[in-house]
């Protein structure tokens, strides 16, 4: 049978991402860690733009993960929803910001 | 309305079959038992400290059928305990170190001796009883209504459920229109005095995940629902406990049938905390059931797993035996050591 290329359970193993270069792999963790303590935004915040950005970026594995970090938190689907539409607009607005681009090129290419 | 495992002879009613599941699998293949990780820290055996907390089961009726509930209580339920098994419980407190009285069940309400032996209780000074009320039960039938004067004459401690501020995710988990039932109550609750400000007349929550997912951190979540309660409500409580839904019963079910509980068990243990060994409940807690029989917690009472000694019940009870037993653990026992711990009270780490 063939096997997909996400696997869920791989998401237990990302920490041995370590096994093979110890010092950035651990550098990163730190860091990883540090980002999401509660600061200036608050923890739960903080996990709602994960959220989003999971999205946006399209990983499964950090859908998941902030997902469940989110109903561990208590935020409700409704409020995971509207992250993921921020994440969507951002980023199709990002897509059609560049569309100034093509009418520059095209109004500079064109007589 | 929903039925308990043991109304509809569902398999896991059947503490044995709950057992096995918690035993094979995974547990012989990818994870160490609860033994083996505790034997990593030299903690095995669990022994008990000073007994201070007597947990009593006063039957398993309930007015409601919450999806995760570890009992499998429900209106079909009719274990309930007598007046002659209150008595040695009251003997019990008399002749031990016992300052605080647990009373659960089910709905513990629902025992016609309710009243009776709370007062009784009182008039041994005990230091803190507490009572788990669901809430609801406090508006289900106008023989209940004058509860909170009667917790409020005898000084109860209250200490009650409610799994998240919204009413939806709230119903879910413990049966449609509960949520609106169980405000009510609350607010009947602050209106007496329970858990304003200030107040001594303690009322505590109970939050505990609505599905496969652990408890977030115990004081951002309670927070949030003061915050949310007082807003949306303008209801006032003292402090929120947060508790890990134990692999048991209808939760074990729950899991089982949502294809949960390879994922759940190994979050048990990816968060299993050592720290939190030491305190768990059965430490100094001894588990009475409806008819008597000791346990080293309700869940293992739920597990039909007696306390391991020939002191096992209740009208023979001895001391010096208790004392020197080893708890009985087995997989659903990380339920209480995950992330910040978890028990009746609380986070313990
Ligand atoms: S969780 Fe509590 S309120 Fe719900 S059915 Fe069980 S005993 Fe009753
Ligand atoms: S389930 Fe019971 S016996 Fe096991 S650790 Fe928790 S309190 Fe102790």
């Amino acid at each position: 049978m063939s096997k997909p290329y996400y696997d869920a359970a791989d998401l237990r193993k990302f920490g041995n991402i370590t096994d093979w270069s110890k010092e950035l792999g651990e550098k990163f963790f730190d860091y990883y860690a540090k980002v999401f303590e509660e600061g200036a935004l608050t923890a739960r915040e903080k996990s709602l733009i994960a959220l989003a950005v999971a999205h946006t970026e399209q990983c499964p594995y950090c859908i998941d993960a902030y997902t469940k970090d989110g109903l561990e938190r208590g935020i409700t689907k409704e409020e995971m929803m509207e992250a993921v539409h921020v994440g969507a607009a951002i980023k199709s607005g990002a897509t059609l910001v560049h569309g100034v681009q093509m009418m520059n090129k095209v109004n500079k290419l064109e007589m | 309305m929903k039925k308990s495992l043991s109304a509809t002879n569902n398999s896991l009613a059947n503490t044995k079959r709950q057992l096995e599941i918690l035993s094979n699998g995974i547990f012989k293949t990818e994870l160490p038992t609860f033994a083996q990780k505790i034997q990593e820290t030299q903690q095995f055996p669990i022994k008990p400290k000073k007994l201070e907390i007597l947990q009593i089961n006063l039957g398993y009726m309930c007015n409601q059928v919450c999806a995760h509930c570890h009992v499998d209580a429900g209106p079909d339920r009719k274990e309930i305990m007598t007046v002659e098994t209150m008595k040695l419980c009251l003997d019990l407190i008399k002749k031990t170190t016992v300052h605080t009285l647990d009373l659960t069940g089910g709905a513990p309400e629902m025992n016609p001796h309710f009243r009776w032996f709370v007062e009784e209780a009182v008039k041994f000074g005990v230091q803190d009883i507490i009572v788990r009320s669901n809430l609801t039960i406090l508006r289900a039938n106008k023989k209940y209504h004058d509860l909170p004067q009667f917790f409020k004459t005898h000084k109860i401690h209250l200490v009650s459920s409610m799994p998240h501020w919204t009413r939806g995710k709230t119903d879910k988990q413990r049966g449609e229109g509960v949520f609106n039932k169980s405000i009510e109550a609350l607010q009947e609750l602050n209106k007496v005095g329970y858990g304003l400000p200030g107040s001594s007349l303690k009322l505590d929550l109970v939050y505990n995940p609505s599905g496969a997912f652990l408890p977030g951190n115990q004081e951002a979540l309670e927070k949030d629902f003061k915050k949310a309660f007082q807003e949306d409500f303008d209801i006032h409580f003292h402090s929120l406990f947060a508790i890990t839904n134990l692999p048991i019963s209808r939760f074990l079910d729950y899991l089982i049938a949502s294809e949960n509980y390879e994922d759940y068990m190994h979050a048990l243990v990816d968060a299993y905390n050592p720290e939190a060994v030491a305190n768990v409940m059965c430490t100094n807690t001894l588990s009475v059931s409806w008819d008597g029989y000791l346990y080293d917690c309700d869940f293992n009472q739920m597990l039909e797993l007696k306390v391991q000694s020939s002191s096992q019940h209740i009208s023979e009870y001895n001391e010096k035996l208790l004392e020197n037993r080893e708890i009985r653990i087995h997989q659903h026992c990380y339920g209480c050591t995950a992330g910040a711990g978890s028990s009746c009270q609380g986070v313990v780490a």
